[in-house]
């Protein structure tokens, strides 16, 4: 099965001819759409129940003033913060597993999420920074993991695919040594405070923590849609890409960045959250057959995948509030082991 | 050599990473010509295509287009002008014929110009004249080796250029294959477009070319029409291998015969 039916829209000048497959773009409708709902329901839930007709009172502005504290405080961050964290990460990955050919190339697997936790568990273990310098510190040293990664990986000017997966595990096996080390070397407070922020999670994150990466995301996703053609160039080879004009350095590096700054921004907000980069491009490229790379429906996957899983992690059974990123740790592997037994 | 070249290559210099290929090369691609590139593994023929698509920028000496260097043109005027077919193009995971052949459109579409008329037109002429149309809405992974290259084929034609360059089209198709690629190659010469291609087979090389360039260590040790060049001489001094040449019975063409191993038996 391929996409299927396409769709083909002009103006009459044609200045504006565009083309599009009718099943990719049902599919990143679907699931934008899907957010409502399971905005609403995280909305409604939590430590205490709000009803509808209090959440529509608030929204209006004629609600009592503690669920409106709770909303605006609490929960809408949360919320938005789970949408951006996932499309970033949705993102971040179908750039690289694109780029890298190869499905294991995403943030999460090749350590640049490992690293950028590595740079917030420094910023609280050993500098006891307030949470804005841990967000900073973990955006800096994400992009500083990539660039080793890139250097490592790079033999006779180009970056393999293979190479770039192994070369970025072995990376990431290291940071995550030297999370641990940190983690054992250190007071108990701190200890346990850099031990949530390592398994990943939305709880308690407020506007501070999410709205850098609303604005990374505002950003940086239209910039890469601007690119999208030259990476779709890329699918082809460097040698059809370059002999079709795609101006090849260019869009490699700048969807590199692109991606790698999604994929800091996003663990500076929940931390080094497992999985979703790996699992949303894939997911939404079986669901949408989609001939091109899927990028608005990566984003949209993500943002479904991580929010849901985070109201997973608040309703689970266990009553103890598990971390988002323990949930999709576990979802995700599930998926990884059916997608190797399945041969690919 | 009087005949017209749009594409001429003046002592170029080629190497990779400071290992010299072609030390210092000239060439003239005859316009309306099907040249046809041969010599042994290893002699810079695939370097010399990837040169003269501009995919490899010469250390020494300039390739030019219409008298003026590639490097002067934006990379999309020259993807207008010439399209080269790579040795081995990796198709993403699941695309469809008609999706892989759109893809040959890039350096006629714009942000948001990416499906005019003359595109869907294009394109549909490219899927005609390779023989593919009814595999249109066709998964290209499900495809035979021969279906896909001439769908790769398809791809390049798409671009719309005057000059095609393929590297090694036939390379891991089977005879029928290989010659149905190579018909399509003449059928599209014959249609006033400038063709060159990098062959293995010179039996195929001599029956297909127009113009022949036999090389061997980055450097060409003869060309012209084929049945003027092929002798039992050169085939030796480019590919150091003892043959006779007869005439193609069918074609009238060299035929390039073996002798290795078997002079006692002749």
């Amino acid at each position: 099965m391929t996409a299927g039916t396409v769709r083909v829209w002009r103006s009459r000048d044609e200045r504006i001819a565009l083309r599009w497959h009718r099943r990719p773009a049902m599919a990143a409708a679907t699931l934008l759409l899907l957010l409502i709902p399971l905005g609403v329901v995280a909305l409604l839930t939590g430590s205490f129940d709000i009803g509808p007709a209090e959440l529509w009172a608030t929204l209006t502005g004629q609600g009592e003033p503690t669920v409106a504290r709770v909303l605006g405080t609490i929960r809408v961050p949360r919320l938005v913060g789970g949408i951006v964290v996932g499309a970033a990460l949705g993102v971040s990955g179908a750039v690289f597993q694109t780029i890298s050919r190869n499905p294991l190339g995403s943030p999460d697997i090749i350590g640049f999420v490992t690293g950028a936790a590595t740079g917030a568990v420094v910023a609280i273990l050993v500098f006891e920074a307030p949470p804005g310098i841990v967000s900073l510190a973990a955006v800096c040293s994400g992009m500083l993991t990539a660039v080793l990664v890139g250097a490592l990986s790079l033999r006779g000017g180009t970056a393999g695919g293979y190479r770039l997966v192994l070369v970025g595990i072995g990376v990431g096996a290291l940071l995550g040594a030297v999370n641990d080390l940190l983690l054992t070397r250190s007071q108990r407070d701190d200890a346990i405070a850099a031990q949530i922020w390592l398994v990943g999670t939305l709880n308690g994150r407020g506007w501070a923590e999410v709205l850098p990466t609303v604005i990374a995301v505002a950003i940086l996703i239209p910039a890469l849609l601007l690119m999208r053609r030259g990476l779709a160039a890329l699918e082809l080879g460097d040698g059809m890409a370059r002999q079709v004009g795609a101006p090849v350095t260019i869009v490699r590096l700048g969807t590199i960045a692109i991606a790698v700054g999604l994929a800091a921004f996003a663990t500076a907000t929940a931390g080094p959250i497992a999985f979703v980069a790996l699992a949303a491009p894939q997911l939404v490229a079986r669901v949408g057959r989609s001939s091109s790379v899927p990028l608005v429906g990566s984003a949209a996957m993500g943002a479904v995948l991580l929010v849901g899983a985070d109201l997973l992690s608040q309703h689970l059974p266990l009553s103890l509030s598990a971390p988002v990123g323990l949930v999709t740790g576990v979802l995700g592997g599930v998926y990884l082991l059916w997608l190797l037994s399945r041969g690919r | 050599m009087n005949t017209p070249s749009r594409l001429v290559a003046a002592s170029i210099r080629l190497a990779y990473e400071h290992r010299v290929v072609v030390p210092d090369l000239d060439v003239r691609i005859p316009d309306g010509g099907f040249t046809v590139i041969v010599g042994p593994n290893a002699c810079g023929k695939s370097t010399l295509l990837r040169a003269l698509a501009r995919l490899l920028t010469p250390e020494r000496g300039t390739v030019l287009l219409d008298e003026r260097a590639l490097s002067a043109y934006r990379s999309k005027e020259v993807a207008r002008a010439l399209a080269l077919l790579p040795q081995a193009v990796v198709a993403p995971d699941g695309i469809a014929v008609m999706d892989l052949v759109a893809r040959g459109r890039f350096p006629h579409q714009r942000l948001l110009r990416q499906w005019t008329t003359s595109d869907a037109e294009a394109v549909n002429r490219a899927l005609e004249a390779t023989g593919v149309a009814d595999l249109a809405d066709r998964r290209v992974d499900e495809l035979s080796g021969g279906q896909r290259q001439r769908v790769l084929l398809a791809m390049t034609l798409a671009q719309e250029t005057d000059i095609l360059l393929l590297d090694e089209p036939t390379t891991f198709l089977d005879m029928t294959h290989q010659i149905e690629v190579l018909e399509l190659c003449r059928e599209l010469h014959g249609e006033g477009r400038t063709i060159v291609a990098v062959l293995h087979d010179i039996n195929q090389a001599c029956r297909y070319a127009t113009h022949l360039v036999a090389m061997r260590d980055g450097e060409i040790i003869a060309e012209g029409a084929p049945s003027e060049l092929i002798t039992a001489e050169l085939v030796e001094q480019v590919f150091g291998l003892r043959a006779r040449v007869i005439a193609d019975p069918v074609t009238a063409t060299p035929l390039v015969i073996p002798l290795a191993g078997w002079e006692a038996v002749r």
